[in-house]
């Protein structure tokens, strides 16, 4: 820990929390203690500014050194006939320390958010997508529509920084840029352009979404439909939109997977990316999947190059086997198929591992409060906070590194896991 | 200590030794000179063995955004192929894309130690650079990719001088960590941004009204300024596009005499003649070649069977996306910088197209004279994965085998070339130069490629075994850093690669207008956008090893 209690200002701090990455934040630190001092949000101060407590290993409650947790952990993984490596909110290095327990130890890795990413992951590996990323977006869109989510709730600086910047590369008028909503109305007012012009809204319950962008799709490859009416929206407003698509030089369709609550969502958005595609045949259109906070993004993308698969993938037969059913962790949780849990959470002390009967070791952020004591627990730093780090972003393409901004003395989840590895 | 390897054949070119019969000594990690006084700590009978140093392989798509999109999306292809952990080994698996441990075990058993990843875009060289750390035993690098993002084009509007634009080349050479500069498609991705489905030599991106001839040039008198010793590396106009190889013939005369490397020929050599409209080009190509002695190239030969092609070249993939096997595939516009497509594909032997492009690729090979300006490559994976490598060398120096395999193709396709007429066969040292001299020469790497006193002790030794296959499949021994890695086809030791790369000088001022240029227009600063030094060494076992630079100054 650092007795110096001077304060220091940090520029261009990239923040891990939310999947947009914006790496122009402002921080001051004094001691342990974090505060963003510019460009701040609702996710990111939260994810910055929670404070230490905790700085001693556990097992069973009580304080032990390092060593015997390790020693522990390596214990219960060695012993251990299918351990599950869970939560995976972690930074590179952390991935890739987890990838090679998890490869040691024959145990299936899956993150917290498979569930969202998933309907996304899916959809790349049945049929593919056209999609696009945030700088892009930031210099070309025209027109941006919002399917099935509100998107500023999990990613408050989405509009500032990407629909209403000063100016375009390319001369366009920033006011031009025309927002629609597809199925959920936003929340605040970050939609809004800096003159005050609203986004329209077509709203729709989201258990119509799947119809709603099946008519859509067939109205913009031209065909005539039926129905006046879908999901509540009329069919002339629909096909209104289907013309803007068709019209628009570089149209943008965004879309959170956490918010695609229906059932089966990867086939909706399937369709929605089947549309983007045709519509590339006469003008441009993309797809911008938002999502891959705490490190979504980077784990899938570690355990894509270093497994061959993304989550959902088990070493159990000594190799890795890719099921994105089968090794849903929370399945395998609840089936009573796993013997060993261990949580990697080490962005958010909301992120507890769930309720199980499973002895279940924790790598967590400091500040971390369970309603069942874990069988151990390791508090580790927050890459990004307590050492350097990497992360991608949500559109995959851009990774930033992440600054060490104290000296809090809390290990890394790379430097748990690397040891938890030496000691099996 | 010292070892050495007793009484083999040497084929070290650079040192004009074809299958001379010497003693190799190694110590720390290096060749050294017999020592005075004739004491070893270790010696190895190579006597009869065939020595090369560690082959190199110029062009393959080992790292980066679009090969972790092709794995992710491969899943059914890698379940044919998975690699069970040992206790040495990691587990992995994959053919066509396969995973990063995986791909440097293979690279290693098959006697390479050093491959280059030549399409890495500069937002995502950090990730390019992560997945090339997390790839064992061989040494590796990139090649920057210019030419359709924004910055340059504008400079390029702007009709900035040439030193402004060797400023900005040497600056995202240092900052992306790369060791040389690529151009795909040049200005082709960035006119898809803007609805343009094609952009021929002296067709103007429509917002910057700058042509791919134009670009090319800027590019390659850049880099041969700065001293980088890899010519500017092309992925030209119009792949894939029947007739296109005019283009290609206009693109070696539009480069002036300056050096240019030419990658993936076999792709770029396509003529319109016959009733399939689609012919080949590569007796003119080949000739081309040979008179320009300022160009070189790699071939991209395609072999039959399931693979995926992953390029920078979304303009183009986004055309042959009707043809993806299995039918999935990505395009993706990045970050005003580049873009990406992702397509697999089958190869089918009883495809006309497909056969031809076999033969263009083989005809190419045996054609162009000069073994140390071409280079032995299938773009993995696009037109085959690189554990083919030793099959492709079977084909270059076994003509009856080659002829064989040429008579089970499409019969019209059979018709259509003149292969089973060319009477070449490569030599064990025609192989050496290409995949070792010539690679390691036109890279840009001073100590690898060569069996000379100071080199790295990258070694592979083979048994001259007249299947050729055989022996390219599965070394007697691989020296990698002087560590023997690889015994008898199998690896015995897991150790990790330099990365190598160059760092020309630049004047600081080129960072006033890139960091406006950010601040404005990007969604990252200039400062997070640099990959430190750090980030390459990584948790230890990375490393950087820069490569001297050519004497550059303004042309």
């Amino acid at each position: 820990m650092t007795d110096n209690t001077e304060a220091h200002i940090f520029e261009d701090v990239v923040s891990p929390f939310c999947g947009i990455a914006s790496d122009d934040l402002v921080i001051e630190v004094k001691g342990n203690t974090v505060t963003v001092k510019e460009n701040g949000d609702a996710v990111t101060k939260p994810g910055f500014e929670t404070p230490i407590t905790d700085l001693s290993p556990r097992i069973k409650g009580q304080d032990v050194s390092f060593e015997q947790a390790i020693n522990h952990i390596a214990s219960l993984l060695k012993s251990s006939k299918q351990p599950l490596i869970g939560g995976m909110a972690t930074d590179l290095n952390g991935a890739r320390a987890a990838m090679a327990v998890a490869d040691a130890t024959r145990a299936t890795v899956d993150s917290f958010y498979s569930d969202n990413a998933f309907k996304n992951i899916l959809v790349l590996q049945d049929t593919g997508y056209m999609t696009t990323t945030l700088t892009e977006v930031r210099n070309r869109v025209d027109l941006l529509i919002v399917v099935g989510s509100d998107i500023e709730k999990g990613f408050p600086r989405f509009y500032e920084r990407m629909i209403w910047p000063q100016e375009s590369m390319f001369g366009q008028d920033i006011e031009s840029r025309e927002v629609i909503y597809l199925g959920k109305t936003p929340s605040g007012d970050a939609s809004t352009s800096p003159s005050g012009k609203k986004a329209s809204v077509l709203p729709c319950d989201t258990d119509d979404l799947p119809e709603v962008i099946s008519v859509l799709r067939a109205l913009v490859k031209g065909k005539s439909v039926q129905a006046e009416t879908v999901g509540g929206i009329a069919v002339s407003e629909l096909s209104k939109l289907a013309e803007k698509i068709n019209a628009a030089k570089y149209s943008v369709l965004t879309w959170s997977g956490s918010e695609m609550s229906m059932e089966h969502a990867e086939a909706s958005i399937q369709n929605l990316c089947e549309m983007i595609k045709e519509v590339n045949e006469t003008t441009r259109c993309n797809g911008l999947m938002l999502g891959g906070k705490d490190g979504d993004t980077t784990v899938n993308a570690v355990s894509s190059w270093q497994a061959g698969y993304p989550m959902r993938t088990s070493f159990s037969r000594n190799m890795p086997d890719y099921d994105p059913y089968m090794n849903r962790g929370q399945r395998m949780l609840d089936e009573g198929e796993v013997d060993c849990l261990v949580w990697i959470s080490s962005f958010n002390t909301q992120l507890t591992p769930p309720k199980t009967e499973t002895p279940t070791v924790v790598l967590g952020r400091s500040g971390m409060t369970f309603e069942q004591e874990p069988e151990v627990f390791i508090p580790v730093g927050v890459p990004g906070i307590d050492h350097v780090g990497r992360t991608f972003r949500c559109d995959s393409s851009v990774s930033l590194p992440l600054k060490k901004l104290r000296d809090s003395g809390l290990p890394s989840t790379y430097d748990v896991l690397t040891a938890v590895e030496k000691a099996l | 200590m010292l070892t050495k390897l007793t009484g083999g054949r040497i084929f070290d070119p650079e040192h004009g030794q074809n299958d001379v019969v010497r003693d190799i000594y190694i110590r720390d990690g290096r060749i050294v000179d017999a020592p005075a006084d004739g004491k070893v700590d270790e010696e190895i009978d190579v006597r009869g063995k065939v020595v090369m140093s560690g082959a190199i392989d110029m062009h393959t798509h080992i790292g980066g955004g679009k090969v972790n999109i092709a794995r992710t999306m491969l899943p059914e292809d890698h379940a044919e192929s998975l690699v069970e952990r040992t206790e040495l080994m990691r587990s992995g698996c994959g053919h066509a894309a396969p995973s990063t441990l995986t791909t440097g075990y293979r690279y290693a058993e098959m006697g390479y130690t050093a491959g280059f990843e030549p399409a890495v875009m500069p937002v995502n060289a950090r990730q390019a650079h992560m997945e090339m750390h997390d790839t064992p035993i061989i040494d590796k690098g990139g090649y920057a990719m210019l030419g359709s993002d924004d910055f340059l084009l504008r400079m390029m509007a702007a009709n900035e001088d040439q030193e402004a634009i060797n400023n900005y080349v040497a600056w995202t050479l240092t900052h992306s960590q790369a060791i040389g500069l690529k151009v795909v498609n040049p200005g082709g991705i960035n006119a898809f941004k803007f609805n343009q489905r094609k952009l021929d030599l002296d067709e103007n991106n429509s917002f910057y009204n700058v042509s791919p001839r134009e670009i090319l040039q800027r590019l390659s008198r850049a880099v041969t300024e700065l001293g980088v010793p890899h010519p500017l590396h092309v992925h030209g106009c119009n792949l894939g596009v029947p007739g296109n190889k005019d283009t290609t013939l206009d693109t070696i005369q539009g480069i002036e005499g300056l050096p240019m490397h030419l990658t993936h020929i076999q792709f770029h050599s396509y003529g319109t003649e016959g009733d399939f409209k689609f012919s080949s080009g590569a007796a003119e190509i080949a000739e081309s070649i040979n008179r320009n002695k300022n160009i070189t190239v790699d071939v991209g030969q395609i072999l039959f069977g399931q693979t995926v092609t992953a390029s920078g070249d979304n303009m183009r993939q986004f055309d042959g996306s009707k043809h993806a096997h299995p039918n999935k595939w990505v395009c993706m516009d990045i970050e005003c910088d580049g873009g990406c497509g992702v397509v697999p594909f089958k190869y089918k032997d009883q495809s006309f197209v497909n056969a031809l492009q076999w033969m263009i690729g083989l005809e190419t090979f045996l054609m162009v004279d000069d073994p140390w300006r071409i280079f032995l490559t299938t773009d993995h994976p696009n037109g085959a994965p690189f554990t083919s490598y030793p099959h492709l060398i079977k084909l270059l120096m076994d003509k009856s085998f080659r002829n064989d395999m040429l008579s089970t193709l499409h019969p019209e396709a059979q018709n259509a070339t003149h292969l089973a007429s060319l009477d070449r066969e490569y030599s064990l040292y025609d192989i050496a130069i290409m995949t070792r001299a010539g690679a390691a020469k036109l890279v840009g790497l001073a100590d690898r490629g060569h069996l000379g006193v100071g080199a790295a002790a990258d070694i592979t030794v083979y048994t001259d075994h007249a299947d050729r296959e055989k022996m390219f499949t599965s070394p007697d021994y691989v020296f990698k850093d002087g560590n023997i890695v690889v015994k008898n086809g199998e690896l015995v030791k897991v150790t990790w690669g330099t990365t190598h790369v160059v760092k020309p000088e630049y004047d600081k001022g080129i960072e006033k207008p890139l960091k406006e240029y950010f601040d404005k227009y990007h969604t990252m600063t200039m400062g997070n956008f640099k990959i430190s030094d750090d980030e390459i060494v990584d948790d230890g076992r990375g490393s950087l090893t820069v490569q001297p630079l050519k004497k550059g100054g303004k042309l």
